[in-house]
């Protein structure tokens, strides 16, 4: 019999022998699982949190804010610095032939958080009547705009979920200000449906702040129109503004959050992966002395010592497949697209659906196939060098 | 002691695999000791030095939008107020935005270090020199460590908020103290410097503060006296919410996210694993020894001493494991205490709760993991025993 064709009936021989072991095999499975499903977990939360930023910004929308703010919250812009914004070069037109250019403000408002009932920061955006035009991803999906010059406010999609008492018709109070919800927007994957909306004006009356207001938002005839644009709103003397695009906004962002989730899911996913690799070493010793007679037998009529330890090598590698596939089955199942919101950078609450997607799935399932790899060698290793007619005698 | 002899002798017949189980163990203890003491550590720093008598006054609508100065003398006035100071957030960082961040409040010298002596211990001089010069400031022991500050010095420090009305975006201060905490483990890592400087010079916010600190007669006047405040400025254009310190430590953490949930979420997938894989193997390390369970019962073992030896060594097996994680968390905890990068946490040590919880999970998993094999030994027959292969 050729090496190939013993490795294979020595292999078929040991995953056919599984159920004979079911409870350690089980264990083995399940505690896998878990190792995956854990590791699975935190890296689909920084991911849902990622993408979320990420899908936010456009690539064609420059993003002003004052030279040296770091986010909207801290920056301050005049009324006359927008308008001369909507004069610079590349500035797309709309259909009424002004430029396209949303002034607005971004002010901390107090919620109650619905999963830990405190609470929570979040954002209310003044915008003026191009807030939806800059944005292409938001339309309103019920009900409609606040009217301008009114003490109306429209809420984000996301918003609605992790917050109470913003649904359609509810009356809220910010300050001595009584506000009436009279539309839900959405605008799927971004941080705006974390976000509250109203008039632009009213917002800078309630907060005191005259005509200022802190960021622009500039739509551009394409991606290649933000070099001279930038440039314009740097070095006009009445502007001296920071642009960038809002991709590269949200991008920076990303890479500075969601970082501590990685960091806090890896360390415990390999501690957790050390625990989980002990015990199938344990059971693949165990598979290996259930199997002394065995393997002695296949050895003594010609089998060679490769195909005893490729054996066991498979079975290892076939019980930490199936966990890792339970594992991700209990990420998808469980967690996947489910509703939650932490602190941005913005320093409101942002809210995001947990995501799992291929690259991670990927990381976790090597993460298992490495514990079944290094769980299979040693006892592998074992059942090739066992001296078959020591094991027959006993 | 024979018994226990026996019950050793018995756990480390196959030492590779009882190795084996304790790393498992090990690990399971580790995560817990690690995690239990981190969440225990943070929901502490939410409350450093929250006093009980102490309520922070912010405006209503969020912690973020200021109040007017006035505000101040008017809640001194309020009955039941032994003590009032204010704070206003600063954004405070030095030389670069993003790798130097650090608290940085803009108050009133005198009347915040009444309120706060415990929080930021100084020298008798260092204390009149911060209430004497408009310029200084007054940085934590760690903050001043980690940049090599001396006392007397002058620094520029930034903020992300606030401009000079002259365009300027730095403030020189000059180090009037190094505080130190009331524990030698509290958080030191933030600085106070005077209002006065930052009103006269800022380019706007002429007159705000941040919010204000009230120290109440007893804590049992905390809900009055926060009522009688809110509802003085109730219809006011700055309403305000007043809470005690504590709360306002917790809210604010909560907004991170759910971490208790987590942590929980973690741990207990980490014992499920181990429960696994400690349970089926003790099952089938048993199942090896049924001929000799049925010799002993043959030589006069009385059903529940093999009960309890095999019990004995499931106990034993879950608390070596269980010792050695606790002990190796606990020692991690003290190393991660003293990075820079972990000392926002303060204190990160386990505290003898955690290990006293950490212990008693031990014995349930020892108790669980060997309660099979303990009731199929005390059960097995001896001739069915002897009968076994």
């Amino acid at each position: 019999m050729s090496l190939m064709s013993q490795t294979r009936s020595v292999i078929a021989m040991n995953v056919r022998s599984i159920p004979q072991r079911l409870w350690m095999s089980l264990a083995t499975v399940v505690s896998i699982a878990l190792v995956v499903a854990v590791l699975l977990g935190f890296l689909s939360l920084a991911n849902g949190f990622n993408q979320t930023l990420k899908g936010s910004g456009a690539p064609d929308v420059a993003i002003v804010l004052r030279e040296g703010s770091e986010a909207e919250l801290n920056s301050t812009l005049s009324r006359e610095q927008v308008d001369l914004l909507g004069r610079g070069p590349g500035v797309k037109l709309g259909a009424d032939g002004k430029p396209v250019v949303s002034g607005e403000l971004l002010f901390v408002v107090d919620g109650i958080k619905k999963s830990s009932r405190t609470k929570a920061n979040m954002p209310l955006r003044g915008v003026g009547a191009n807030g939806l035009l800059v944005r292409k991803q938001a339309k309103i999906r019920e009900g409609r705009m606040f009217a301008p010059g009114s003490n109306e406010i429209v809420v984000g999609a996301g918003l609605l979920r992790e917050f109470e008492g913003f649904e359609m018709g509810k009356s809220v109070r910010f300050g001595a200000q009584t506000w009436r919800v009279v539309g839900v927007f959405e605008a799927p994957g971004t941080v705006f449906e974390s976000e509250l909306w109203a008039d632009a004006p009213v917002v800078q009356s309630l907060f005191k702040r005259g005509t200022s207001f802190q960021t622009a938002r500039v739509v551009l005839t394409s991606p290649a129109a933000l070099a001279a644009f930038t440039a314009y709103a740097k070095n006009e003397p009445r502007l001296q503004l920071k642009a960038q695009s809002e991709q590269a906004y949200f991008a920076a962002q990303a890479e500075r959050s969601g970082l501590l989730i990685k960091y806090f899911g890896w360390p415990l996913g390999i501690m957790m992966a050390i625990g989980a690799l002990a015990g199938a070493l344990n059971t693949m010793y165990a598979s290996v002395s259930n199997r002394a007679a065995e393997i002695a037998t296949l050895r003594v009529i010609g089998f060679s010592g490769f195909s005893a330890f490729m054996g066991t090598m498979v079975e290892a590698l076939v019980l930490s497949a199936l966990g890792a596939l339970v594992g991700v089955l209990i990420c998808a199942v469980g967690f996947n697209g489910l509703s939650a919101s932490t602190l941005g950078a913005g320093f409101t609450q942002v809210a995001f659906r947990v995501q799992i997607g291929p690259e991670i799935i990927g990381q976790a399932v090597t993460l298992a196939l490495i514990i079944g790899l290094v769980g299979g060698i040693f006892p592998g290793w074992r059942a090739a060098r066992q001296k078959p007619l020591l094991a027959l005698a006993t | 002691m024979r018994d226990f002899d026996l019950v050793r002798k018995n756990l480390f017949r196959k030492p590779l695999r009882t190795v084996l189980l304790t790393v498992s163990i090990f690990m399971a203890f580790l995560i817990f000791g690690l995690l239990t003491s981190l969440n225990v550590a943070l929901n502490r720093a939410s409350e450093t030095g929250a006093a009980s008598n102490r309520l922070i006054v912010s405006n209503k609508i969020n912690f973020t939008q200021p109040l007017p100065i006035a505000y101040v003398n008017r809640v001194a006035a309020i009955p039941g107020v032994v003590g009032v100071t204010h704070q206003s957030w600063f954004g405070a960082y030095y030389q670069d935005q993003r790798a130097s961040r650090f608290v940085g409040f803009a108050v009133d010298p005198e009347t915040y270090l009444a309120l706060y002596a415990n929080e930021t211990r100084l020298t008798e001089a260092e204390r009149r020199a911060f209430i004497a010069e408009r310029t200084g400031v007054i940085v934590g022991k760690a903050l001043a460590d980690q940049y090599g500050w001396k006392v007397g010095q002058t620094i520029p420090i930034s903020s992300n908020i606030y401009s000079q009305a002259d365009g300027r975006r730095s403030w020189d201060m000059k180090i009037s103290g190094i505080f130190t905490g009331a524990k030698p483990t509290d958080s030191t890592t933030a600085l106070y410097f005077n209002y006065d400087y930052l009103n006269e010079t800022a380019s706007f916010g002429r007159d705000q503060i941040g919010n204000i600190a009230v120290q109440t007669a007893s804590a049992d006047l905390n809900n009055r006296v926060a009522a009688a405040i809110d509802g003085a400025f109730a219809n006011s254009p700055y309403e305000t919410s007043t809470v005690d310190e504590k709360t306002f430590g917790q809210a604010f953490l909560k907004q991170a996210g759910d971490l208790n949930f987590i942590v929980s979420i973690v741990v207990a997938a980490a014992f499920a694993a181990i429960l696994m894989i400690v349970s089926t193997t003790l099952v089938s390390a048993m199942r090896e020894r049924t001929k000799e369970i049925g010799v002993m019962k043959t030589l006069g073992f009385s059903s529940p001493r093999v009960l309890r030896m095999v019990l004995g060594e499931a106990l034993l097996l879950s608390t070596m494991g269980a010792v050695l994680g606790l002990a190796v968390s606990a020692f991690v905890l003290v190393g991660l205490s003293k990075s820079p990068a972990a000392s926002t946490f303060g204190d990160l040590s386990m505290s003898p709760f955690v290990a006293l919880a950490g212990l008693l999970m031990a014995i349930t998993l020892g108790l669980i993991t060997g309660a099979i094999p303990a009731v199929s030994a005390l059960r097995m027959s001896i001739v069915d025993a002897l009968n076994r292969r």
